[in-house]
């Protein structure tokens, strides 16, 4: 499942623009330290796009099928959990720009009940990673009212659940100054937490808060679900004049993937091929991508060819991507881990029905966790969430 | 109740002749009075003592001067003609939805400016318009954004309850009771970040006060040393709530217990500035304080609340009488012997005049293009495009 990148030989030829940009953690080797940011889109074609504050920036993400041949690189990369990826996205933003500062519940000196701010703390002193006292709704406020004058607060809820007492704060004021103030304040924070069923933490630690989120207007949603895209979303949030929130996952935070040394950043409305394929379109995001990916094995044995999307942008849906890739296959299987009502499958499977409905040669299948809440023990917790074996039945079934 | 206790400074024997040689000088200027041109210091007792919590109250004794009067008067006749106006404009439904209006309370916004300057910050509630102008907005601007005009500061698109003034650090104006508060404690977060040796108010009111998230908001400030000021301008009701039925302890500027308060009355414009000063002295070197302005509004709780089914009428004449802060004003500005009753009912005139005319033209502001409905939704990112949902198979760009 790594991700890897495609025909970079001609590429890094692209000029250093950013001598004076302080850099990247000394995990880098030194000989690598090229500064220079390219551009490399989906289809292989390589070009720069604008830059902003005199950065390139990687905006495009880049997946091959596992086996295929990619083009000898010279960088072979570090090899990272995926907290650590976070970790590093945040530490890069944070020297890069003086103005981000992490704001949250033992994300100081504990380090992170994740250990994804550990030791940042150290680094960048108490008043830029600052251990709020459990006071969700005030220090959310706090952050939103910090990105009006201009600072950019990484706001993390110990778990994603958590902010829901914060909910007001994130829809009107954080979702919707920037409308009613006339474009007169931009809120550029960032709010980010695990969430998701696992681990059997039981019902009120296991919510999935991107179906209660994602109607408000004037937010991102991303979803990160490896290392590789952790880190790029993570810098690209950060850098975004938008509030975004980065939704995490509990079970995913001990992925090991190789991640390239250079600087990237991943864009923050596009979707990540994960195994092109001819049969099915299966769109996917955060875990259970590797719940399909498991399914997607057992699916080839038995002669399928299904194309698997990891949709990251929840909101706004990277239509392109997915129309592009209905267009081709003709059917499609949302698998979610969002409730059945209201979810993101349930928002996805409306806006793919009222675009590309012509396309459709059956109807679109959506599988999502039971309408429960979760319960804690083990066997009835895996039942509440979608498993492999369900998702190759449904392919069998839609590929009649 | 009493007037200030006047105890003039050594100059006022000179500001009495001066006040006889500006006497046909300003007759000569009655039409366009220039404040700058007299500006004899005063020194005026407040008419009520601070009560303080925790701290040492300031002195009584406020040092102003006839400049500076004058200024105070001329601001809240506006402000109080322009809420005058807007209660005509909405009960002509010019103006829909929600309208808070602040007459009664203007000694407040008047003597927080007075107190501070344009570097540090206000947030508040609802009950906006006059804290707005008080930040430097102007009338058509607030006219044309209450009818929901292009015009507006808001581009039509907030409404009464969502002025903002980004230029002069004023945070809004907002809808949802106590939520500014944790935004004004950010926004003093980040001038403690960016070392900007300013403070933010963060005003709220009396209904306000039992919200939780103020305490947390306060707990956070007086943790991290926050250069944040707690105003709860008290009128005493919260919509149709009288205070003692909502709160077991309305002393709200004790409710801070380990944070410092001060109890100030909030019709006197001179004690309103002198506790602002007061309190921005202290939030720069010691931490949050929270000041408690009792004061009251006149309207009922918006324009749809007749403010007369929870309090009696002679309460409301009671206050308009005795405590009114722009008579109070008045009555300085005329026992001072700065100006005569006949000029400040000019310059009421001329206020009047202004307001009209920015109705006018507030009027003749168009209304948002339809266009405007998908603008500002998101700030353009680094020229990234977006895959939103087109029915083409073209890229778009974020609105």
């Amino acid at each position: 499942m790594a991700t890897l990148f495609q025909g970079l030989g001609a590429l890094t030829s692209l000029s250093p623009s950013n001598s004076k940009r302080s850099l990247l953690s000394s995990r880098r080797s030194l000989s690598e330290r090229k500064a220079g940011i390219f551009v490399v889109r989906s289809d292989a074609r390589a070009n720069q796009t604008g830059a902003r504050k005199h950065d390139l920036l990687i905006t495009n993400a880049v997946a091959t099928k596992e086996g295929s041949s990619v083009a000898s690189t010279s960088k072979p990369g570090h090899e990272l959990l995926l907290f650590e990826a976070l970790r590093e996205g945040l530490e890069e933003e944070m020297e890069r720009d003086p103005n981000v500062c992490v704001m949250g519940e033992d994300v100081g000196h504990y380090g992170g009940s994740y250990k994804v701010t550990k030791d940042l703390a150290n680094k960048f002193g108490d008043l830029r990673v600052l251990d709020t006292p459990i006071a969700e709704n005030a220090f959310t406020g706090m952050g939103i009212g910090a990105a009006m004058t201009g600072l950019r607060p990484v706001i993390e809820g110990m778990n994603m659940g958590f902010l829901l007492l914060a909910f007001n704060q994130i829809s009107n004021n954080c979702g919707m100054l920037h409308y009613t103030s006339g474009g007169q304040f931009k809120i550029p924070v960032v709010i980010r937490g695990p969430g998701g069923v696992g681990r059997q933490l039981g019902a009120e630690h296991s919510q999935r808060l991107e179906s209660y989120f994602q109607s408000i207007p004037g937010i991102q949603m991303v979803a990160c679900s490896t290392p590789y895209n952790a880190k790029g979303l993570m810098k690209a949030a950060i850098r975004s004049d938008n509030p975004v929130i980065l939704f995490e996952h509990v079970l995913l935070y001990n992925l090991k993937e190789r991640i390239p040394d250079e600087e990237y950043v991943l864009s923050l409305e596009e979707a990540e091929m994960v195994r092109p394929g001819e049969h099915v379109t299966i769109l996917t995001y955060s875990r259970m991508r590797y719940h399909v990916m498991q399914a997607a094995k057992t699916l080839v044995n038995k002669g399928y060819d299904p194309e698997v999307i990891d949709i990251r942008s929840l909101k706004p849906f990277d239509l392109h991507t997915i129309g592009n890739s209905v267009k081709k296959t003709h059917r499609v299987l949302i698998v979610e881990e969002c409730m059945r009502t209201g979810g993101i499958g349930a928002s996805l499977t409306a806006a793919i029905s009222e675009n590309f409905n012509d396309y459709l040669d059956a109807p679109i299948v959506c599988l999502s966790s039971q309408d429960v809440p979760t319960p804690y023990a083990g066997p009835l917790e895996e039942m509440t969430v979608v498993q492999p074996a369900q998702i190759v039945t449904a392919v069998e079934q839609l590929c009649q | 109740m009493a007037l200030s206790r006047l105890a003039s400074s050594s100059s006022s024997s000179s500001s009495t002749v001066g006040s006889k040689f500006l006497k046909p000088l300003t007759a000569a200027f009655s039409l366009r009075r220039s404040i700058s041109s007299d500006s004899n210091p005063i020194t005026i007792e407040t008419s009520v003592p601070f009560t303080a919590h925790n701290c040492d109250p300031p002195s009584r004794s406020v040092e102003t001067s006839t400049a500076e009067l004058h200024s105070f008067f001329r601001q809240m006749a506006t402000m109080r003609r322009m809420e005058i106006a807007a209660d005509s404009l909405y009960k002509a439904k010019l103006i829909r939805g929600f309208c808070h209006l602040y007459d009664g309370q203007e000694a407040v916004a008047i003597g927080m400016e007075a107190g501070i300057t344009k570097k540090d910050a206000i947030i508040t509630a609802y009950r906006d318009h006059c804290t707005f102008l008080g930040r430097g907005g102007t009338l058509l601007e607030i006219f044309s954004e209450l009818m929901g005009r292009v015009d507006g500061c808001s581009k039509g698109k907030g409404g009464s309850m969502h002025f903002y003034r980004k230029e002069t650090n004023f945070y809004g104006g907002h809808g949802i009771v106590g939520a500014q508060v944790p935004l004004g404690c950010g926004v003093a977060f980040a001038q403690k970040y960016s070392k900007d040796e300013a403070v933010t108010f963060a005003l709220y009111g009396d209904g306000a006060a039992n919200q939780g998230q103020l305490f947390e908001a306060l707990n956070i400030a007086a943790l991290w040393d926050l250069p944040a000021i707690l105003v709860c301008e008290n009128n005493h009701y919260g919509m149709g709530t009288a205070e003692w039925r909502a709160a077991k302890s309305p002393a709200y500027y004790k409710r801070g217990d380990y944070v410092p308060g001060l109890k100030v009355d909030g019709m006197d414009v001179l004690a309103v500035k002198q506790a602002c000063k007061f309190a921005k002295e202290h939030a720069l070197k010691n931490g949050p304080i929270i000041l408690e302005m009792d004061t009251y509004r006149y309207h009922g709780h918006s324009m749809s609340d007749p403010g007369s089914t929870y309090r009696t009428r002679d309460e409301i004449s009671g206050v308009r009488q005795e405590r009114d802060p722009l008579e109070r004003v008045r009555k300085l500005l005329v026992s001072h012997e700065v100006a005569t009753e006949k000029e400040l009912k000019d310059m009421e005139k001329e206020v009047r005049k202004e307001v009209d005319e920015a109705i006018a033209k507030a009027k003749e502001s168009s209304m948002p293009d339809p266009s405007d409905l998908y603008k500002n939704i998101y700030v353009k990112g680094y020229g990234v495009e977006a895959f939103g949902v087109d029915r083409k198979e073209v890229r778009v760009t974020l609105p």
